[in-house]
């Protein structure tokens, strides 16, 4: 069942047109991956399936779950299942994350009718999750990434996305910032809460991640247009001839 | 020129019908005092926006008011289970209606030996040695003409002497109640905190206005800190939003003294809150927090001034300040390094978050340094709440709402958490999370 339809989106900022008509079906039990050169319009695409204001969709249409996306509000759509694991993770200072979490995790539990979590429960999933992304327990008394290293801060978005447990997962370069064992392990937390019930898409420079989190489909988006599309050798053969091979083969086929 | 004329005239005569009620009092040396008091208020009047100090903060409607300041104590009726949830866990409650000792609502018990809590009139007629050496002596120069109004009709405050090397574990707690009244009454409590050689108390003034009425609270705290004391001393500003408020806080500290307020203020149509402090000791350190939540027309002022007159000290300040609706705040900070005072390390932070596009703050930094090496910093932010953080919060499922709460929380946080009494702190985050709920229901109303 198709999970995710963006029909021909056309995305703006500032009165720029970003996005220039992008097509993509996700299904539930995929991984896809989305690759492209530095200002291709990657993190654009994630943030407006997140649903970031600054964002204008001027044309197109995006089907969630056979509902309109785009109408909802950002909290809206993580209570219906859309996580985005930031490119640049925020800081929140005097919020510590894991009374954020819960506050996140309870307006999602309510939205789906079910109770909200007690303190011992809730403690309890926080520990367990925590072991899935083997990060230390002090983080969860720490303010929201305050403080926290680039590669810290990444793998606070996958616990997040741990503890959440959202149906669509977009990684917004997740691997950038991590160090070897660290991809490693948090690429180990990804694929264990991959399920038939979900999908991800995972935005990355690098084939190096795609090792570790096998995808089934990778597009190559370049200048706000997805201009290839394929399986997962596709990422291989980019790192191999790098993007230029896509556009020149873009411009022959035009 | 007439309305200032009639404003004094008012007070004398107020202060006329004061000394006759006194009696006998008037031979004892501290009416002198009053009398001196009532003198220079009368030259100087009250401040208009014209005088620096009062640029941002105009007081005409406290002037237009003839103000009956209260010359005795009367019960009115309050129980105990009225003021019950304003009462601190575990303190020493003290309790003033209007400006005035309560026995009927205090509950001092049983306290270490030599150490004395209550009323200031009392204290004044059982232990004259301990009162009569401080009161009043440490408001000199730049009094303003409320605190020279206070120091006139000088009668009952709160008291507290805390002799050498006692550590009190208990905090000691000023309840000051402002109660209904058809007269536009004025409360001054006069309040004085004389802490020993080495002694360790924490204390809180509490200021409550019990029902819509309106009044003044004109009132005025002196702290004699002695040789390595330490003191906390919190402020929880409650006056209700028609009620006027004006709090001077004046302290000495001696050599290797540690004082640190925090201060609160929710309440009041118009407030003005000014903290000086001197450090003319060695080693002394002094922390000022502020913490102002306002909203509708309020307009709350906090003026501090540091004075660093000796070397090797430090202070360091925090205010921070919410401000909602059409409400005003006003911020300034004084800091002040005599040529002598090498070696002072003084760091300032004022920080304002609007909430509102109506909201206005005035904030001003004031360093004057005359000495070589020193370390001195101050910053100011004004902003509102981050775009950023907010889709960060909403896009893992919080609400707008709930987000806008959870990061104006978060913002006074590191003021409230510099209370270490842990019922008041915990009292000060229930106001304020209640103050915020009811905002957002008159978001989701409007
Ligand atoms: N708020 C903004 N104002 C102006 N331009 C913007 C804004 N946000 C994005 N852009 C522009 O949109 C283009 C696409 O940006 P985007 O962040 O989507 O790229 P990306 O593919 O994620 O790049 P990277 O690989 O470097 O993360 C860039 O040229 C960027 O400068
Ligand atoms: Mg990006």
């Amino acid at each position: 069942m198709s999970l995710l339809e963006v029909k021909n989106l056309h995305a703006s900022v500032n009165g720029k047109e970003i996005l220039h008509g992008i097509n993509l079906q996700v299904n539930i039990g995929e991984v896809h991956a989305i690759m492209g050169p530095n200002g291709s319009g990657k993190s654009t695409l994630a943030g407006v399936l997140a649903g970031r204001e600054a964002y204008i969709v001027t044309e197109g249409q995006v089907l969630y779950q056979g509902k309109n996306l785009l109408e909802m509000d950002p909290e809206e759509r993580a209570r219906e299942g859309v996580f985005l694991a930031f490119q640049y993770p925020v800081e929140i200072p005097g919020v510590n994350n894991s009374y954020f979490l819960k506050a996140a995790l309870n307006a999602i539990r309510k939205h789906k009718g079910l109770e909200e979590l007690d303190a011992i429960d809730f403690l309890s999933l926080l520990k367990q999750k925590t072991k899935l992304v083997d990060m230390n327990e002090s983080f969860l008394n720490r303010p929201v990434n305050e403080g926290f290293s680039g590669g810290e801060k990444k793998r606070n978005e996958i616990f997040h996305m741990a503890v959440l447990e959202p149906t669509l997962a977009i990684l917004d370069e997740t691997d950038s910032g991590l160090d070897i064992d660290a991809l490693k392990t948090v690429s180990e937390g990804v694929n264990k809460l991959r399920s038939k019930e979900n999908a991800t898409i995972i935005v990355t420079h690098y084939q190096r991640l795609l090792n570790y989190i096998v995808p089934d489909f990778v597009h190559v988006l370049v200048d706000g247009i997805i201009v290839k599309s394929g399986g997962k050798d596709l990422a291989i053969k980019l790192e191999e001839l790098g993007y230029d091979w896509v556009r020149e083969e873009t411009v022959h086929a035009v | 020129m007439q309305s200032a004329d009639k404003n004094i005239q008012w007070y004398q005569s107020r202060f006329e019908a004061f000394e006759q009620s006194l009696n006998g009092e008037k031979s004892k040396p501290v009416h002198t005092v009053r009398r001196d008091a009532i003198r220079r208020f009368a030259q100087n009047g009250f401040p208009t926006t014209r005088q620096e100090e009062w640029r941002f903060t105009n007081i005409s409607p406290i002037t237009k008011i003839e103000f009956q300041p209260i010359l005795q104590y009367e019960l009115q009726g309050i129980g105990r289970n009225d003021i019950r949830k304003y009462l601190l866990d575990r303190a020493v409650h003290a309790v003033f209606v209007n400006g005035m000792f309560s026995s009927e609502l205090s509950d001092i018990g049983t306290l270490p030996q030599g150490v004395v809590v209550g009323s200031l009139a009392e204290s004044l007629k059982k232990h004259p040695g301990k009162v009569q050496p401080y009161i009043a002596r440490l408001i000199k120069g730049e009094e303003s003409a409320f605190t020279a109004l206070n120091t006139a009709f000088m009668w009952d405050g709160g008291f507290i002497s805390i002799p050498k090397d006692m550590v009190l574990d208990r905090p000691i707690q000023f309840l000051f109640l402002a109660t209904n009244h058809e007269l536009a009454y004025a409360a001054q409590p006069r309040n004085l905190i004389v802490a020993g050689a080495k002694s360790q108390c924490k204390v809180v003034e509490t200021y409550v206005g019990l029902a819509q009425n309106i009044y003044l609270t004109n009132t005025v705290t002196e702290i004699v800190l002695g040789e390595n004391s330490y003191l906390e001393h919190d402020k929880l500003q409650l006056e209700n939003m028609n009620a006027f408020h004006i709090g001077t806080a004046q302290l000495q500290m001696n050599v290797a003294s540690h004082y640190t307020s925090n201060a609160v203020s929710l309440g009041g149509s118009l407030v003005r809150n000014n903290i000086t402090a001197v450090l003319d000791a060695e080693d002394s350190e002094c922390t000022l927090n502020g913490l102002t939540l306002s909203t509708g027309t309020q307009i709350i002022d906090n003026h501090t001034a540091i004075d660093h007159a000796k070397p090797h000290c430090n202070s360091h300040e925090l205010y921070k300040a919410i401000l909602d609706g059409r409400s005003k705040g006003v911020f300034n900070g004084k800091i002040f390094v005599r040529k002598d005072a090498q070696k002072t390390d003084a760091k300032q932070t004022n920080k304002t978050l609007l909430l509102s596009d109506n909201a206005t703050i005035n904030a001003k930094p004031q360093l004057e340094i005359f000495a070589d090496d020193v370390k001195c910093t101050h910053g100011a932010t004004i902003g509102q709440l981050d775009d950023e953080q907010l889709f960060y919060l909403r896009s893992r499922g919080i609400d707008l709402a709930a987000a806008r709460d959870i990061l104006t929380f978060a913002f006074a946080g590191d003021v409230i958490n510099r209370i270490t009494i842990e019922p008041l702190r915990q009292q000060v985050e229930r106001m304020i999370h209640d103050r915020l709920d009811v905002r957002q229901s008159g978001i989701e109303e409007g």
